[in-house]
């Protein structure tokens, strides 16, 4: 192994430990958040908001994708949106609009 | 005409990635759709109740933060355990992959215990949604632990002999396993909130 390569490997390294941190700083942000008075939508806004910033730490330097090749971004555009449009249906069938449709 | 499909661990002219990272990034995204699927009926239950349960009240959301720190350290015992690999140091790879193993059997024995005290109330799947969405979502990424913890002991039995006999092909492998192990890990991260605290 080159030594340019282990220079990188101890680099990763060292962002791994911090992206741990980050995330369980996040947990316990998470947990404190949840004990907040605040309005019932505004919890479902600010739990989902960490949860996508500790899901997007995870990866995009656990899982490498922040240093990843064209074709694995083509397969996680298409999931994304097939997922996002799934999600989004399931809102849309809930809303009166959909139901003045439908009867 | 020879059937055998070679390993192939150089990337691949045409993907630009290896034949393995393409298909675990393949399966991870069928993953997303299953795992989306069961989403999309927690929101239809949740938003059609009239009356939905508040998650503090049921569950026990002290364990399940622990259980959130637990599969968050595994997953960075995973990636150094790979990392251990490109250092060219089988030894501290074993422990990394050995820690990822214990801590994943970790979370299972505290979710075994949550599941262990909603059966002594009686409350099972079939009590309402909440318990049927709710032991759905946790038993199917139950499974997917159990699933890891599976890969990643096999990873570790046979790594002697598979770092010797192919080092490229053996990190390659353990790369593979840790992308299902973080997406097991990501999808925890959703369920933790959604299901605990909301």
């Amino acid at each position: 192994m080159s030594h340019a390569n282990i220079e990188d490997t101890l680099k990763h390294i060292r962002i791994y430990i911090v992206i741990f941190f980050s995330l369980a700083v996040l947990t316990v942000v998470t947990v404190w958040a949840s004990h907040l008075q605040i309005s019932h939508h505004l919890h479902i806004i600010v739990a989902l908001t960490i949860a996508t910033v500790k899901a997007a730490l995870v990866a995009a330097f656990f899982m490498h994708l922040i240093s990843e090749k064209k074709t694995i971004y083509a397969i996680l555009g298409f999931t994304g949106f097939f997922f996002l449009a799934m999600i989004i249906l399931t809102f849309l069938t809930t809303k009166t609009v959909i139901h003045s449709w439908l009867v | 005409m020879s059937a055998e499909i070679h390993y192939i661990d150089t990337p691949h002219p045409v993907t630009g990635v290896t034949n393995n990272k393409l298909g675990v990034w393949a399966f991870l995204a069928s993953e997303v759709m299953l795992f989306g699927g069961l989403f999309s009926a927690y929101i239809l239950l949740r938003t059609g109740a009239s009356n939905w349960p508040h998650g503090p009240e049921l569950l026990n959301v002290k364990l399940a933060t622990i259980n959130t720190m637990v599969l968050i350290t595994s997953s960075v015992t995973m990636v150094m355990a790979w990392a251990s690999l490109m250092l060219q140091n089988l030894k501290r790879f074993r422990f990394y992959m050995l820690s990822t193993i214990l801590l994943a059997i970790g979370f299972l024995v505290i979710k075994t215990f949550e599941y262990y005290a909603k059966f002594e109330h009686h409350h099972y799947p079939s009590t309402n949604n909440f318990y049927a969405i709710y032991f759905t979502l946790t038993g199917l990424h139950g499974l997917h632990v159990v699933g890891g913890v599976f890969v990643n002991l096999y990873l570790l039995l046979t790594a002697g002999k598979a770092w010797k006999d192919a080092p490229k092909k053996f990190t390659s492998r353990v790369e593979a396993s840790g992308l299902y192990w973080h997406f097991v890990d990501l999808v925890w991260i959703f369920l933790f909130p959604a299901l605990y605290l909301l």
